[in-house]
This record gives structure tokens, C-alpha cells and sequence, in this order.
């Protein structure tokens, strides 16, 4: 290992391309592709729902999008809402017993169970979800076989609750391995002063890890409440009929009618409930972007 | 009583509830929480080897090979969407690394000017809901001709993994050890051998991880290829979709199975390439 004070003065690998002009020409690439095809057809999105037939601007498409879909607006949010909540409230109970669980084989256990649906695709999910919950399908019949439920009152979740059940059971492994891995780096000093003092797990868990980790558990949130924004498979494959949420809409005006002024509008209208959380998101990113620069 | 002792505090059992209560209790909970997430896998499982199921059974009728041997025949479907899969997902890591990786050493190591408004361009395809981009790209493509056809499924795709591989690359950059860049400059390489021989062979496990992480998205891609792929190019999630569609469950489950073997192979291996040094710089 070399000193420092061998290094300075000396040509480091930092001097070499400091040309901020280097540094742009490494970037561009990267920033092109982003520029073409993700920021310039959001921007497109942002002039066709506003444009009329004859090209000046217009509030009908608006009119027709709220017209035609103000329940699947409100269905929408409200799916994501409480997915959202529920993955909050699985991801801390998960991760606060994998920091602060007193029995180490269920921590270990836990630990090894709860990430498989880390990486399975929403697709893929869906189609689980999709014959797991059907009325004859695996929840019912070992709710019936378990004596729970009366095969009578077996009923089909394939509505709203089959949409929430599979994004929580995608996204809260994600979310759970971001926040685990946030809870083991807070000072375990912290956590053993307050056990000692004679604090209970759950008061452990509330008054002192979670208000340390609360960024990563908020980014965690809004990044599922995004994702599942724009999920079209999942509704697609669990509840295609009204009401439904508004990325199967899009869809189907764009397969159906190929109108996509209307389509554009509703993706303005779903941008804007995604622009809540993303708002914190950025927010608290740059924050630590710049903090740490 | 356990607070005394203190040191191990955090590892002692200090639950109120009796022990074997207690005991029961957490194997109750673990049960529960291993059939919410092994059912619907064990039930995918079932499906995928039934030969009959019909309702009020509770499980298959017959159990045999029927349709692995149509999903898998020469010709089939499956194997052409599998091959379509698997070329478009190798595209768009190489699209998407040979951006990322001059991106991320810049992001990791140089000076920039608007670094903020440039990590947040880089932020934007994670941050906003893709739908409206892939409506509009699908718009325009057809208009161009780049509808239906693996360029331009490959473009989407990259234009969404590219974040993710810059974000890695540029924490596996930033991860390196600058003084052992220092050294091999002090003893005369030049800044190109320096990358070459030693920043970069230090930051391939990250960008392994990256290639990894876009090569699944990729892989496993609905919404884009839906708007833009149709009606030519049909990868393995639009296979598994249509087949689930149709009612017919034995290929959507077939399909599906070959979907998990690769994300859940990376589940398993993920933290051996993504190490927590690297994971501790991402997003800085």
C-alpha cells in the first residue's frame, strides 16, 4: 500500500481525465439512451393528451379519461395504498425480528424463507396468484381441508384482494431486504442500552431502530407504490374487468380503439399519483447524492 | 431478570409467554408464513405436471409428461420464445453495460459538472411509472418501423436496465481502493493500463452483478415488449401470459417454471457478487 503522502503530487488516477469534457464524453452515451427513450416520450405523453384533433390544446381527453374511469382512479389508488401499507407493516415485522429475535434458529430460518419472491417477475407472480386464489384453487381447499371455512362459503379471490395479495407478495421481500440490511448497520450499542434499561422488543423495535432507518424503509415504499403503478401483468391476469386499475385501461384503449390521446391522458392522471411518492423519493436521494459528494 | 445479562442482551430470549408456548407460537407463525409463500409455488408445481385437474378435485387426477414433451418438441413455441428471450436479454446487456460502465467510472471517479441533475436523470425510469413511455415508444416505433421487431424490444429494455447497471457500476467503482489505483500509477502505468489492470478487475464482481441484474429484467420484461414487441417478437412472459389467457395452465405453468429456475438461482447467489462494500455505496 502506498502512503498518501507518496501519492500527492504525483499524476493519480483521479488527474488523468479530470477534464470535465472527459468526464461528459464517458456520460453521454448513457444519458442519450435515457434521453431518447425514456424522457422524450414522457414528454410526448404530456403533448398528446393535450392536443386536439386539429392540434391545439384540449382539455377533452381529460374530460373523457375522468368520464370513463373515475372508479378505476380511485380503485387503483386505493390497491396500491393499502399494498403498500401492507408491505410496510410485513417488512418491518420481518426485518425487526431478523435484528432483534431472540430464538437463532427461526432468525435464521426467517431469513432463508422470506426472500423467495424476491426476484420472481410480476408475470410470473400473477399467474401464481391467479390459480392459488381461484375459487377451486390451493387457498380454498386447504381452508376447507383445515375445517376454517365451509366448502359453501369457499369464494373466489380473484378481485381486488388477489391484486393486493400478489404485490405484497412480490414487494415486501424486496423491501424487508433493504430494511433488514439498513437495521444491522444501526449501532447495536443503541439497541443493547435500551434493552438493558429493561425496553421490550417492541419498544426497542418502534423507539429506536425504526426512527434510524426510516429513509430506507420510506424508500423501500415508494418504490413498490411506484412499481405497482405501472404493473399491467398483475391486473391484467387477476381482475380484467371493471372496475380495474388504470394500466389495463391504457391497454385497452390502445388495443382496442388505437386512441392514444385518451391512453396518454390516463397515463398523466397515473403519473400524478405517482408524482406524490416520487416526490419524496427524489427528494431524500438527491439529498443523500449530495450529501455524500 | 435477562438484563443482567447484559452483553449478549440482544441474543437472550426475554419473551413474557412461557417456552414451549412460546415455541408453538413461532412455529405456528413460520408455518403460515411458509405456506403464503410456498403455496402458490407448490401449486404452480402441481399444475405443471398435471395431466387432468377438473374443480371440485382436490388435487391432479393424473400426474404425467404430456405437455413438457409439447412445450419442449423441436418446433414449439416455448423454445422459439425462450431463444427469443434469451437473445434479446445478452442484447440489452451489452447495450446496456457498454454505456453504463464509462458512466459509472465518470459518476464514480471524475469531476462532473451537474452531478445532482445527472444522478437524477438516472433516477427518473426507477422513480416514474413506465407505462407512458412505453405507449409513446410504441407510438413512435411504428411509425419508424422498430415495432415488432428485437432492436427495438432491445432498446426498451436497455433503456430501463441502464439505470440499474450505472447505479451498480458506478458503487463497484467507487468501492475500489483509490490508493491502489495511486500505486500503480506511481510505479509508471499509464492511467489506461491503470484502468485496465487494476480498476477495473477490482470492480467486476459489481458489474457482474449488474450485467446479472439486467440480464433478469430483461428477461423477465411484460409491459415494454407488450406494447412494442407485437405482434412479431413473443419472448417467454408473453408466451406465459397468453397461455394463462387461454385457460390453458398446464404450458402458462411450464412456462412460468422455466421463468423462476434463473430468478430464483440469483436469489440464492445474489450476495455472493453483490457485496455489502459495494451495496454500501450505491446511490452515493
Amino acid at each position: 500500500m502506498t502512503t498518501t503522502s507518496l501519492a500527492v503530487g504525483s499524476p493519480s488516477a483521479r488527474s488523468l481525465l479530470r477534464g470535465r469534457g472527459a468526464a461528459l464524453l464517458l456520460i453521454a452515451p448513457a444519458l442519450g439512451v435515457v434521453g431518447l427513450f425514456f424522457v422524450a416520450p414522457l414528454a410526448m405523453s404530456a403533448v398528446v393528451a393535450f392536443r386536439g384533433k386539429e392540434g391545439g390544446f384540449t382539455l377533452e381527453h381529460f374530460a373523457k379519461a375522468f368520464d370513463f374511469y373515475t372508479t378505476d382512479l380511485v380503485f387503483t389508488l386505493a390497491i396500491v395504498l393499502v399494498a403498500t401499507l401492507l408491505i410496510g407493516l410485513v417488512a418491518i415485522a420481518i426485518a425487526g425480528y431478523l435484528t432483534l429475535g431472540g430464538h437463532p434458529r427461526t432468525v435464521a430460518l426467517l431469513r432463508w424463507l422470506y426472500r423467495w419472491p424476491l426476484f420472481i417477475p410480476f408475470v410470473v407472480a400473477g399467474q401464481l396468484m391467479r390459480t392459488f386464489l381461484a375459487k377451486n384453487g390451493m387457498l380454498n381447499h386447504v381452508l376447507i381441508g383445515s375445517g376454517l371455512i365451509e366448502p359453501i362459503s369457499a369464494q373466489s379471490l380473484l378481485d381486488w384482494r388477489g391484486i393486493v395479495v400478489a404485490f405484497v407478495w412480490k414487494q415486501a421481500p424486496f423491501v424487508t431486504l433493504l430494511l433488514a440490511g439498513a437495521m444491522a448497520a444501526v449501532e447495536s450499542q443503541h439497541i443493547e442500552a435500551a434493552r438493558n434499561l429493561g425496553a421490550k422488543r417492541l419498544r426497542v423495535l418502534v423507539d429506536i431502530v425504526l426512527p434510524q432507518v426510516r429513509g430506507t424503509l420510506l424508500v423501500g415504499l415508494v418504490l413498490s407504490f411506484v412499481t405497482m403503478l405501472s404493473v399491467l401483468s398483475v391486473p391484467l391476469m387477476i381482475n380484467p374487468n371493471s372496475p380495474t386499475m388504470v394500466t389495463v385501461d391504457v391497454a385497452y384503449r390502445i388495443s382496442t380503439f388505437a386512441d392514444y390521446a385518451v391512453a396518454n391522458a390516463l397515463c398523466l392522471l397515473s403519473l400524478a399519483l405517482a408524482a406524490i411518492g416520487a416526490v419524496f423519493y427524489l427528494r431524500h436521494a438527491v439529498a443523500r447524492a449530495e450529501g455524500a459528494s | 431478570m435477562a438484563t443482567l445479562d447484559a452483553p449478549a442482551a440482544i441474543g437472550l430470549r426475554t419473551w413474557s409467554l412461557p417456552s414451549p408456548l412460546a415455541t408453538l407460537f413461532r412455529a405456528l407463525v413460520l408455518a403460515l408464513l411458509a405456506f403464503a409463500i410456498f403455496g402458490p409455488l407448490l401449486n404452480l408445481l402441481l399444475w405443471a405436471f398435471a395431466e387432468r385437474w377438473y374443480f371440485p378435485s382436490k388435487l391432479p387426477l393424473e400426474y404425467g409428461l404430456t405437455y413438457w414433451h409439447r412445450v419442449f418438441q423441436p418446433r414449439g413455441n416455448a423454445l422459439a420464445s425462450l431463444g427469443t428471450s434469451v437473445w434479446i436479454a445478452v442484447l440489452t446487456v451489452i447495450v446496456s453495460l457498454a454505456v453504463a460502465v464509462p458512466a459509472g467510472y465518470a459518476l464514480a471517479r471524475l469531476r462532473l459538472p451537474f452531478r445532482g441533475a445527472i444522478l437524477l436523470a438516472f433516477l427518473l425510469p426507477q422513480a416514474v411509472p413506465n407505462l407512458p413511455v412505453y405507449v409513446n415508444i410504441a407510438q413512435v416505433f411504428y411509425q419508424i418501423g422498430l415495432n415488432g421487431t428485437i432492436l427495438g424490444v432491445v432498446l426498451v429494455h436497455a433503456s430501463h436496465g441502464l439505470v440499474l447497471a450505472v447505479w451498480i457500476a458506478s458503487a463497484a467503482f467507487a468501492s475500489v481502493d483509490v490508493s491502489l489505483e495511486e500505486a500503480s500509477r506511481n510505479l509508471g502505468a499509464s492511467a489506461w493500463t491503470c484502468f485496465r489492470t487494476v480498476t477495473l478487475p477490482l470492480a467486476v464482481p459489481g458489474l457482474i452483478a449488474s450485467a446479472i441484474f439486467v440480464f433478469l429484467e430483461s428477461l423477465d420484461e411484460f409491459t415494454g415488449t407488450y406494447f412494442v414487441g407485437v405482434p412479431d417478437v413473443t419472448t417467454l412472459p408473453l408466451l406465459m401470459f397468453n397461455a394463462t389467457m387461454g385457460g390453458n395452465y398446464q404450458i402458462s405453468s411450464i412456462t412460468a417454471l422455466l421463468l423462476l429456475v434463473p430468478s430464483i438461482g440469483f436469489m440464492l447467489v445474489v450476495e455472493r457478487f453483490l457485496k455489502s462494500d459495494v451495496l454500501a455505496m450505491v446511490g452515493r
